[in-house]
Parts: C-alpha cells; structure tokens; sequence
C-alpha cells in the first residue's frame, strides 16, 4: 500500500468506531430487550409470602390483566417505586398486581408491607429462584405487564415512576382494554 | 448571587478560552509577537475564572444552598462538612468543572513552566490546550451546567450524595484520574504543534517528556486508587473487575506507559518520530473517549453517570473535532517527519518498540473487548446482546504482560544503536538463571505447592529487580566507591528504575493474591467462629449504632491468630436516612503481607449473620507498586536537564529575536 494512504488508517479506525459510538447514542441502554415479550408467561407453582395461604401457581391469576414487580425489602428502588404501586392498586381495578419477592428474606418483606402498605393482590416468594430465571429476570425492581391470554406486553428493568407509567404502560394498557 | 457568580465567571472563563484559541494561533502566522505573547496572560485569566467557579460550588455545597439543582440532587444537610465538599465532583456536572478547571490548571502549568519554549512554540501548544477549554466550557455551559438554579421551588433538603461516594477514596480518586487524563493534553497540544511546524526534534521530545510523565504519575495514581476504593469500598473484596469504565481508564494508560517510552528514543535517537506524535494523540483520545464513554451512559456500569442521549451528541461531536481531526491532520503531515539516525536489532530502539508494540496490542484487546457489545448489537440487532467479562481480557492481558516484562529487562540494560548480543548474554545469563531457580524455589520452600503461575510470576519479578541491580552495578563498575558511583547516575535513571521495580512489586501482588487469597462466606451466629489459615475469626453479633447520617449494623470479629488475641474487625452495613441506599462498608486490616477482610452480608434471622471473610495475601502489594511507578515518573521529571536551557532552543531564541528586529523595522 502507499504510504501515505496508511497514515490515514488511524482517521478510518477512529471514523468507524465513531460509527459504533453514534449508533450506541441511539439506543437506551436501560432497555433490555426480553426474549419473553409476546410470549405466554411460564407456568409455574411457588409459595404464598404468608404461609397459611398455601402456594400459587399461574392458573390462579390468568384471565386478568397482570402486572407483575419482581421486589425485596432490602433493595431502595423497590422502596422508591412503592408509593406509585400503592396508588395503582387503587386506580386500576381492573389489574391484578403480583408482588414476586426476590430473596427469601420473608420475615423483613412481610414487615415491610405491613409498615408501608400492600399494594399486592397476591404476594408471591420465588423460594428457589426458578420463577426469576424462567423470567430471565436480571436484577429486582422488575415489572412485567401481562394480558388478560396470559401473554407477556412489556418488561421494565429499574423503579417505575409516574412518567414511565403513563409514556409505556398506559398506552399498552389502552390496546389491551 | 454567588452560584450567579459562578455561572457568570464559567462564561468569562469561556470568552477568554475563545481568545486564546484564536489570537495566539493568529499571531504565528501573522507572525504577531504581541498577539503570540497574549497567551501566557489569557491562560492566567482562564484558570483565575475556573477557579472562581469551582469555589462558588463548592461555597453553594457548603451552604446547602439547594436552589441550586445540582447541589439538591448531590448533597444533604446531614452530610459531613468534608463530603460536602467532594460533592462538588460528586456527579456529573461538577466533576465536569472539575474536568474543565484541570486543564486550565495544566495550560496555566505550561505558561509558567515554559520559560525555555520558543515564543511562537509556546503560541500553539496554549492554543491548541485553548480549543480544549473551549469545548469543554461549551458542553457544560450549554447540556450540563452545574450552576443551573431550581427556579419554581427550593427544596427544603437535598437529595444526599450516593453513599459509595461518601469516603475518602472518592475524595482523591477523581481529582488524581482527571489530572492524569487531561495532563495527557499537554502531549497532546506538543504534538499537534509538531505537526503544525513539522519540526520534531531532540528539543521537541525534552519539552514533552517532563509533562507526559507527570500526566502518567497523576494518571497511575489515579486508576491505583480506583482500583483501592473498589477494593475496600464496594465490599466485593475484589481488586479489578476490567469493568468499562475502569478499561477506560487503564487504556490511556497503558498508551501513556508506551509514550513515555518512545518520546526517550525519540529524544536521544530522532526515531520513531512520527509513531511518537501518534501516541501523544491516541493517549489523549483515549482519556476524552473514557470522558464520552462514562458521560454519554453508553455502556452500562457501576460508574455511569445519569444517561442523556444530548450530552452524548455534544460529547461524540468534540470527540470527532479533537481526535478525527488530529488525525487527520497527522495523516497529511506525518510524512514530513523522518527519522535520521539508524540502528540494529539488538539495539535499545528495538527493544522499546517491542515495549510498545506490545503495549499498544493490550490497549487494542481492551479497547475491543469494552466496545464489543455495541459492535455486536450494532451489526447483529438489539436481540443479540452479550457481554465480555474478565476471562476475556486475563487470556488478552496477561501474557502480553508477562511478555512487557521478559523485554523490560533486555531493554532497559541494552544500549542505544548497537548492543553487542556478547554484551547482553554477559549481563542477562546470570540474572536470567538466577531467577528461573529462586523463581521456583522461593515459593516452593514456603508453600511446598507446584504452581507454575507463581513459579513464571516470581521469575518475572526476579528478572527485573536482578536486572536492575545488575545494570547498577555494571553502570557504576568503573567508580572508585559505590557511593560515588551511585551519586553519578542521573535522576531520570534512578526514575526509570523506580518504576521498573514498581511493576516487579505489581506482578507479585497481582499473582499471590489470585492464587492464595482465601475467600469464605459463611453463616456465623455469636459465639461461632471460622479458621483461615492459623487466624481464628470469632463473630461476637451485630449491634445498631448511630451514624452522622445514617444508621449502622456493626459488626465486631474478634481475630486471634494462633490461639492469642490478635485484634477486632468491625464490619458495617449502613442504612442512610435519606435514600434508604444500604451500604457495606468492609473492614480491613491492612498489612504488608496479608490483609485480612471482613464484610457484613445478610441477616440470617437469631443474631445470625452471613458474613464474608476474606484472607489475601501481599494485596497490598498491588497499589505500592503503582505508587512506586508513579514515583519513579516524578523522580525522572526532577532530572536537571529538563531545566537546563538546550542549545536548540536557544538557536530558536536567536531566530525569534531576528523576527522581532524585522518586526521593529517594518
């Protein structure tokens, strides 16, 4: 090659990782894509977080609109995004909220409710962490919306808060209504 | 008023940054002595205005003041008077006047250090620093200012600093990491110069060198504390997790690491110049990626910053300005620069080029490894996501610096143009045997345990501080007395040495703790007790105490080693007031040979705990000999010939003071 022309390997190197650079702007690196999206949500059986009220499997909820956060007492998130799940469970009637407890830390989750308000209608403990990878869960909070087929809509990763609600949840929950 | 004050002198700062990237570059090619001699006192004005700036931030810190966003979204009253004030470069916006007050602060630097720099030399290199500023002022003034007021209500308490961030660690690591980055843009600003006058001489590469090197110190300590604050503060108990943002850290490093290297063939030989001017602009280009890779929250990690999407385009076009167009610019006139002197293959010149070869390869794996997932993503779809992780990078890294080490010694003890192969078998063969036999033997009469890791790691270390020592004794074999002799080398031998041991001090402690560190998590209720290796860990239970602003879980381990009471370890997992966040805080005792490592992890419900218990080995090690290094970088920079006036610039002096009599007579 010319000798010249190789000098300007660098200026080409770095133009095409600008490429890359501009293209990684262009998408938000808070959205994990799932696999599940569009897909039925896995059937599973796993224990009610108050003991005497047995265990829960997928057929108890399908048929209503489910809105299902992946949550624990120990993570501050989850503690941020509370208040707004304690107002939907008040506004949206129509909406089954399942409440998944990330880790098996009972004892504090149930206190946790009991100090600061339940807004679950079924409260749920992923005892062996199956639900949570068959969910390809990464990390709590989560919240998955599903239909009233029993078909995943959306998965948010991180806290909701009233803006995120109304920009992707709402406009979902119109299509499905 | 005052973060009006502020505010007001950012965009003073920013008017004579625009001056001083303009006028000075005007008056070389006008060649305008008055408007060249305009630099130094527009390079004063900008740093007084930054200063002023920083100060007012920090004075709304103090004050609590949380009309100011940035301060209600970063502080808290309950914070400690001290975390307040490293608030300030808590988040983004003020770590970005921070950013920016470093480069006026280097630029300063450079006008008053300067006094042997040809006038019109002097123009460019603060112009081109000028730009920089200008850039840099823009963004923050326009996506990021930190004086930005919360107009329609104040709130009555701010947010609180992260509570990661409320330690000593992040008092030093930021300031240390960005005086490294941005020191790089006095190379950097040599080398543009160089390529603006395609005059690139002895002269050219000893005006670069002292500042490089005080770049690469600051920029070493810098990713050694880094590395020292996730240690102990995440509580992980790990060391280096080759997370991007660390990558990007370590990457202009390492390019640093082979630019000091080839600016001293360059000084002494006139070689490898274009190659030199090259790295001089990757190494900053690297530092201004890192900037756009942790503020543009392109790649997810522990560091990011809050994502925009804007600051991202701001940041990207800067880039494409400062690097496409260096590059540019180094396409079209590196040809110019030719070397002059020649040499053989055993000569020291191709030794360092092998230094920096193998140096650029690593800074290529890393650079590949970290910006892999969007490369895939891009080409594949957003479907196929992955991520590389560290056994990547170890299979990438490690060799090539056990590689990097082998050459060190061969290079540093070669000499320049010719070294005789009977020469350097006469001065290695010993050394060389020597350590391949304490390599093996050493760790084998301790551990009684075949490990050919730790066998190749200690012959590596071995190899070069026999090595230096051998080169010593030979460099001083004619003296009369070993006093003597040792007063004849030079500092920025002595410097060169210091950092060559420091990187044997590296590769031990990277390699005994990976191998013998012991790590157990165990569930411990009061009273129950663990064994490490001779240490007994006895968990007396947990208690709540009282934070400044927070609460505590602390913890107490009593550690006995051999049966006797030895000391107490107080691991706490603190719940600050004001975001809830919970927050390990490990704790360690530090030793020269062994740290040991206590960290609170879950309740276990009747006083139990899971706790992490970690027993490693020479750690310590690993940030010793960075800070070795960088002493090593600051004693070449005492060397007296840095200050001395050379006779090259003093011929330039001649040339500028005939310009100024034409000047006179026109």
């Amino acid at each position: 090659m010319n000798r010249r022309l190789k000098l300007f390997i660098p200026v080409v190197i770095f133009l095409l990782m600008s490429g890359f650079l501009l293209f990684g702007l262009t998408r938000d690196p808070n959205v994990v894509p799932s696999a599940l999206v569009d897909r039925p949500l896995p059937i599973f059986t796993q224990p009610s977080l108050y003991p005497e009220q047995g265990e829960y499997s997928t057929e108890d909820f399908i048929g209503n609109i489910l809105l299902i956060n992946i949550w624990g007492s120990w993570c501050p998130p989850c503690h941020l995004e509370h208040p707004l799940f304690l107002e939907l469970s008040e506004s949206e009637q129509d909406i089954t909220f399942v409440g998944i407890s990330y880790e098996y830390s009972m004892e504090e989750d149930r206190l946790f409710l009991e100090e600061r308000g339940n807004p679950f209608d079924y409260n749920v403990v992923d005892f062996d962490s199956s639900l949570r990878i068959d969910l390809g869960v990464t990390g709590a909070p989560e919240t998955f919306l599903v239909d009233q087929n029993g078909m995943i809509l959306h998965r948010h990763i991180g806290a909701i808060d009233s803006s995120i609600w109304n920009d992707t949840f709402v406009p979902l929950l119109e299509q499905i209504r | 008023m005052i973060p009006e004050l502020g505010n007001f002198s950012l965009a003073l700062g920013l008017s004579l940054a625009i001056l001083l990237s303009v006028l000075p570059m005007v008056g070389v090619y006008r060649n305008n002595q008055l408007l060249m001699a305009m630099s130094r006192p527009l390079c004063t004005g900008v740093w007084v205005f930054m200063v002023i700036s920083f100060g007012c931030l920090a004075y709304a810190f103090l004050h609590d003041d949380f009309s100011v966003a940035y301060v209600a979204s970063n502080s808290n009253t309950l914070l400690p008077e001290i975390y307040k004030f490293t608030a300030v470069w808590g988040g983004h916006e003020g770590s970005l006047l921070l950013w920016v007050l470093m480069v006026a602060s280097w630029t300063y630097a450079v006008s008053l250090f300067s006094r042997n720099l040809p006038l019109d030399i002097l123009a460019r290199v603060l112009s081109v620093m000028g730009v920089i500023s200008v850039c840099f002022l823009l963004f923050m003034l326009f996506t990021s200012n930190p004086f930005d007021r919360l107009m329609l209500s104040t709130p009555a308490e701010g947010t609180d600093l992260n509570p990661l961030l409320q330690d000593f660690g992040l008092i030093v690591h930021p300031p240390f990491l960005y005086m490294g980055y941005v020191g790089f843009s006095v190379a950097y600003a040599f080398a543009i110069t160089a390529l603006l006058t395609g005059k690139l001489d002895a002269a050219w590469a000893r005006w670069t060198r002292p500042w490089t090197n005080a770049a690469w110190a600051f920029l070493t300590i810098g990713v050694a504390l880094g590395s020292w604050w996730a240690y102990y503060e995440l509580g992980w108990g790990g060391w280096w997790f080759w997370d991007p943002v660390e990558n990007v850290a370590f990457m202009p490093w390492l390019v640093g690491t082979a630019l000091i290297h080839s600016l001293a063939v360059t000084e002494k030989r006139g070689v490898f110049k274009s190659w030199t001017v090259l790295l001089a602009i990757a190494a900053f280009s690297l530092s201004l990626l890192g900037t756009f890779i942790v503020r543009s929250g392109l790649i997810t990690s522990v560091h990011a910053f809050a994502v925009d999407p804007e600051r991202g385009l701001v940041l990207l076009a800067i880039l494409l300005l400062v690097i496409g167009a260096s590059l540019f610019l180094y396409a079209l006139r590196a040809p110019i620069m030719k070397g002059t002197a020649s040499y053989t293959i055993t000569s020291r010149e191709v030794f360092l080029l092998i230094n920096n070869i193998i140096l650029v390869v690593a800074t290529a794996g890393i650079l590949l490894g970290t910006l892999y997932p969007l490369i895939h993503e891009a080409i594949n779809g957003e479907a196929n996501m992955v991520s590389v992780g560290p056994p990547y990078f170890n299979t990438i890294f490690l060799p090539l610096m056990a590689l990097l080490a082998v050459f060190l010694t061969v290079g540093s003890i070669s000499r320049w143009k010719k070294t005789s192969t009977a020469f350097l078998k006469e001065q290695l063969t010993k050394v060389a045997i020597a350590s391949v036999a304490l390599g093996i033997l050493l760790p084998l009469a301790i551990t009684r345990e075949v490990n050919f890791g730790i066998f190749l790691a200690v012959a590596l270390a071995l190899w070069i501080v026999l090595g230096i020592a051998r080169d010593i004794l030979t460099k001083i074999s004619n003296k009369d007395s070993l006093l003597q002799g040792l007063k004849s080398l030079s500092l920025s031998y002595y410097g060169m040495q210091l950092a060559h041991s420091g990187m044997a001090v590296i590769i031990l402690g990277i390699c005994l703790t990976s191998h013998y560190s012991v790590e157990e998590d165990v569930r411990l209720a009061p009273g129950e007790s663990i064994v490490i290796r001779g240490y007994e860990f006895i968990f007396e239970g947990v208690t709540r105490q009282p934070g400044p602003n927070y609460e505590a879980d602390a913890g107490l381990i009593t550690v006995l080693k051999n049966g006797e009471d030895y000391l107490q370890l107080r691991p706490e997992k603190r719940t600050y007031f004001a975001t809830g966040a919970i927050q390990t805080e490990a704790d360690i005792d530090v030793g020269l040979f062994r740290d040991l490592f206590a960290a609170l992890g879950d309740p276990r419900g009747e006083g139990a705990w899971v706790v992490r218990i970690h027993l490693k080995p020479f750690v310590l090690w690993i940030w010793l000999g960075a800070f070795i290094m960088a002493a090593g970088g600051i004693t070449a920079i005492l060397d007296r010939r840095y200050r001395t006036k050379e006779k090259v610039s003093q011929q330039d002096k001649i040339v500028t003071q005939k310009d100024d009599i034409v000047m006179e007579g026109a």
